[in-house]
């Protein structure tokens, strides 16, 4: 039973961290490969070394600290209200682009734009400071989001470990398909991974923010699938209840609606 | 030496409404009943769980909070929509 507990939280960290960071590094591949194809790969590939370097030692500055200096429930509360409503800000933003009121965030609408933007002066022949700048900004605003992930669910699940892992194992698999296919991954359904995102960091959030406050959760932390289908069926109603009533596209498709917010990430 | 004291302290100064902008943006942003929603439902919640016997059933509460959450937020968004 212990163990079956535990391997099912490990599970939900693994894939939340997961399909988090694949989000956020497609955002981040496209604006390098923007910065490749315009200005030259050398100082592209720098920024985007040299900003994964910087993330990757803020984990391990940070998280064995939170760790050891802070009491586990204090932790759990704090992760919990901040998981709570950085996953209530993705899921609100998933079910409102699902139903078409929110604009989608278009990869190649933002490749185009920094490649305007870039193309406008030479690249140099050497390092090209404007390149590593823009690449190095573009992984690290990025990856920012992605390194608090990674710290709230390793630290307050006990697998920093497990949790900068799956991060890695998401950075490199995107890497290795950008260098493959070449070109910005527009066709990665990323509403539907914000979707998945977003309901597994607010039940990780209810779990953990209830834990901390001494909330005995009937099963433990096999609460926390019961949670992500709970609020998933929220969501799905949710979708087709705001959805106007002349869009009969499927879910992921529909957009032909007016939109109410503009795209902000 | 006090021009060096002073464009550190302004660099410190810098850094730090730097810091406080990422952090409202990232908390906050253009959804601000979200956070202030979630901190008060913890601690709703927190008080109910006061009373020891309130702790095997606030856990449902809490969730149906957050749900409720979500669903005003979405909700009002929509609202605007039309």
């Amino acid at each position: 039973m212990i163990a079956t507990t535990v391997h099912s939280g490990n599970v939900i960290v693994v894939v939340a961290v997961f399909l988090a960071s694949t989000v956020e590094m497609v955002e981040a591949l496209t604006i390098v490969l923007a910065v490749g194809i315009t200005r030259g790969w050398r100082s592209a590939l720098e920024g985007a070394v040299v900003a994964l370097a910087a993330l990757g030692a803020l984990v391990v500055a940070l998280g064995p600290a939170l760790v050891h200096y802070v009491p586990l429930s204090v932790l759990r509360l704090v992760v919990g209200g901040l998981l709570l409503v950085f996953g209530l800000q993705w899921l609100r933003k998933a079910v409102l682009r699902a139903a078409g009121l929110k604009a989608k965030h278009d990869e190649d609408a933002i490749f185009a734009e920094q490649v305007a933007e870039l193309a406008g002066s030479e690249g140099a022949a050497g390092r090209d400071a404007t390149a590593f700048v823009v690449a190095f900004k573009g992984v690290f605003l990025e990856g920012l989001e992605v390194v608090v992930i990674v710290i709230t669910l390793g630290t307050t699940s006990h697998n920093l470990g497990l949790a900068t892992a799956s991060a890695a194992a998401a950075v490199v698999l995107v890497g290795i398909v950008g260098l493959v296919v070449h070109r910005q991954l527009s066709a990665v359904p990323e509403n539907a991974l914000k979707m998945g995102v977003g309901l597994m960091l607010v039940s990780f959030g209810t779990f953990w923010s209830g834990e901390g406050v001494g909330v005995h959760w009937p099963g433990s932390d096999l609460a926390i699938p019961v949670l992500v289908a709970a609020y998933g069926t929220v969501a799905w109603l949710l979708i087709r209840a705001v959805r106007p009533a002349r869009v009969d596209t499927p879910v992921e498709l529909g957009t032909a609606v007016p939109i109410v917010e503009a795209d902000r990430g | 030496m006090a021009d060096s004291t002073s464009s550190s302290r302004s660099a410190v100064t810098r850094a730090l409404a730097a810091s406080g902008r990422f952090w409202w943006e990232f908390l906050i942003g253009d959804t601000p009943e979200l956070f202030v929603g979630a901190v008060a439902i913890i601690g709703a919640v927190a008080l109910l769980c006061l009373d020891h016997s309130a702790r095997d059933w606030a856990g449902f509460v809490l969730a149906l909070l957050v749900a409720g959450l979500l669903v005003g937020s979405v909700w009002k968004a929509a609202r605007k929509a039309r």
